[in-house]
């Protein structure tokens, strides 16, 4: 995988650039001049309230907008003028699972891997069911399939070909927490091989378990952007103060709903949290 | 972008097929309106309405397959809206693959789509005693008809399909097509309609490709009624094929 992405990769500049970019919808000035950069083989965290303009600044990183003013380069290529080109090196997943819901999910993707031009759709197809482990699902269609499954076998579908650039928008909205923690498990996994993620999202856990650097968009703009430990920095040094840990809701409730039932047994949980809750669930559950 | 055109075209037309062959219901009523009609028309109507013909069955059934068609098209305004909907068109739109060939695949699967309604309503009419005098050559040049007809008001049902903002919205554009037959030679002669209405039916599209299938069925010569037809399908083929296209690229930049 990673062997593929240095042949591709044209230039060692930042895997995405943006300079002064703009959009508006009429009146309403959604994007006011972003700069961002996203290092090669890094996972960016778009942080926004809902309408700060993250997925349109994705749509256009995707080529599926065009800006109103300022550049933006993606794997060193133009989104504007060689768009062509931009959209073989990168991959989106929208806030929707944008899968066909008809197809059994093996089917969603060996149809990706015709339109990628792959050789040997079936085995690429395969490999994914296997990785994300859909491979007892994949000959069920997928209007059967949970949440996290689809959102799974979505980003599984963003990932033919090796794009070296992944978008990801709002990867988890509407997710329950067991899929939100497969999501994030599939989103290391990528970052581990080298491909470069940009991820937009809402909730501020998921930017700091995952993020390599985070970004911060407001009313259009880019108004902080670092590391965590970077962004920490702009708030007045911590104080120590000591408070007795107890476990989080979500932390009771995904020991307790044990590896999600009705899905296909995947164990892709990495929390150790629940694991140390594990055994105040055990007595929950013990049968009286 | 061109040279992955027909590969690309391929791909998505295997899955709209399997859409359907999935979800055959939207063959089936597809053909229940026309078969209703033709029902209706036949065993209830047809008694009494003088064509000159010896069986109104021959006289009725090339309006029922231009019926068929309007009604199979909004399938298309239907699937190509629940893409645009579901993100999956973004998807593609945003693979590096031939952008246009998205809409060639709706394009296509209603062709075929809709030619299975139309064998299956034609079935129904031979079995309701339905007799025709063509040769293989006059069925063919039935056949060439009904898809150029099928091709241009598939293009026409493109542009509902990614303008709609609702299910209905998009297949509400094929409701003011199907009455089109009502007013033209399909069900009735013109000759007792009267002046303005017999003017308009006697010069919209229907009369003249109902009159030519008509003619061709009963092994007459079709006279110059089959260019007005040609002409009539065409233009529309160009103008909806223009304007379908210029929805796409307004919507995919």
């Amino acid at each position: 995988m990673s062997a593929d992405q240095s042949t591709m990769s044209p230039a060692h500049g930042p895997a995405i650039q943006v300079r002064g970019l703009t959009k508006s919808y009429r009146e309403l000035r959604v994007l006011r001049g972003v700069d961002l950069d996203v290092a090669p083989g890094s996972i960016l965290a778009l942080l926004g309230a809902n309408g700060a303009g993250k997925t349109t600044l994705v749509r256009i990183l995707a080529t599926l907008l065009k800006p109103d003013g300022g550049t933006a380069h993606v794997h060193g290529l133009d989104v504007t003028t060689r768009a062509a080109r931009v959209r073989e090196s990168v991959s989106l997943t929208g806030q929707f699972a944008a899968v066909d819901e008809i197809l059994t999910g093996r089917e969603n993707l060996v149809l990706v891997a015709r339109l990628r031009h792959l050789r040997d759709p079936g085995r690429v197809a395969d490999d994914l069911l296997g990785r994300f482990a859909l491979t007892e699902a994949g000959g069920r269609r997928v209007g059967t399939y949970s949440g996290g499954m689809r959102r799974r076998l979505d980003i599984a579908m963003s990932l033919i070909g090796d794009p070296p650039v992944v978008f990801l928008d709002e990867p988890t909205t509407g997710l329950d927490p067991q899929g939100r923690l497969e999501v994030w498990q599939a989103v290391r996994e990528l970052a581990r091989q080298g491909t470069t993620v940009l991820l937009t999202t809402q909730y501020l856990d998921e930017a700091e378990q995952l993020a390599d650097r985070i970004a911060v968009l407001h009313h259009g703009r880019i108004i902080a952007d670092g590391t965590l430990a970077e962004l920490r920095r702009l708030l007045p040094p911590a104080t120590v103060e000591y408070v007795e840990k107890q476990p989080t809701l979500e932390d009771v409730f995904l020991a307790i709903v044990g590896d999600g039932d009705g899905d296909d047994g995947t164990r892709t949980r990495t929390d150790e949290t629940v694991d140390a809750v594990a055994p105040t669930a055990r007595a929950v559950e013990e049968p009286r | 972008m061109t040279r992955h055109f027909l590969g690309d075209t391929a791909a998505l037309l295997g899955r709209s097929l399997r859409h359907i062959s999935r979800s055959p219901d939207t063959i089936i009523t597809t053909a229940i309106m026309p078969i209703a009609f033709l029902l209706l028309f036949v065993y209830v109507f047809g008694g009494a309405i003088e064509t000159g013909s010896d069986r109104y069955v021959n006289y009725l059934l090339p309006g029922i397959l231009l019926i068929t068609v309007v009604s199979g098209i909004s399938y298309t305004a239907y699937r190509l809206f629940l893409d645009l909907k579901g993100g999956i068109f973004e998807r593609f739109q945003s693979m590096p693959i031939a952008r246009s060939a998205v809409l060639w695949a709706h394009v296509l699967t209603s062709l075929v789509a809709n030619l299975i309604s139309l064998v299956v309503v034609v079935l129904v009419a031979l079995a309701m005693g339905f007799r025709s005098g063509a040769g293989v050559l006059g069925w063919l040049a039935v056949a060439g008809i009904m898809l150029l007809f099928t091709l241009a008001l598939t293009w026409l049902a493109v542009i509902p399909g990614l303008t709609a903002t609702s299910v209905d919205g998009a297949s509400a554009f094929s409701y003011p097509l199907i009455l089109l037959p009502f007013v033209s030679s399909a069900f009735v002669p013109t000759d007792t309609m009267p002046g303005p209405v017999r003017a308009f039916a006697e010069h919209q599209p229907v009369t003249s490709i109902v009159n030519t299938i008509r003619a061709l069925f009963a092994g007459q010569p079709v006279g110059g009624d089959i260019w007005t037809a040609l002409a009539w399908c065409a233009g529309l083929l160009v103008l909806a094929y223009a304007g379908a296209m210029a929805v796409h690229h307004r919507k995919v930049g």
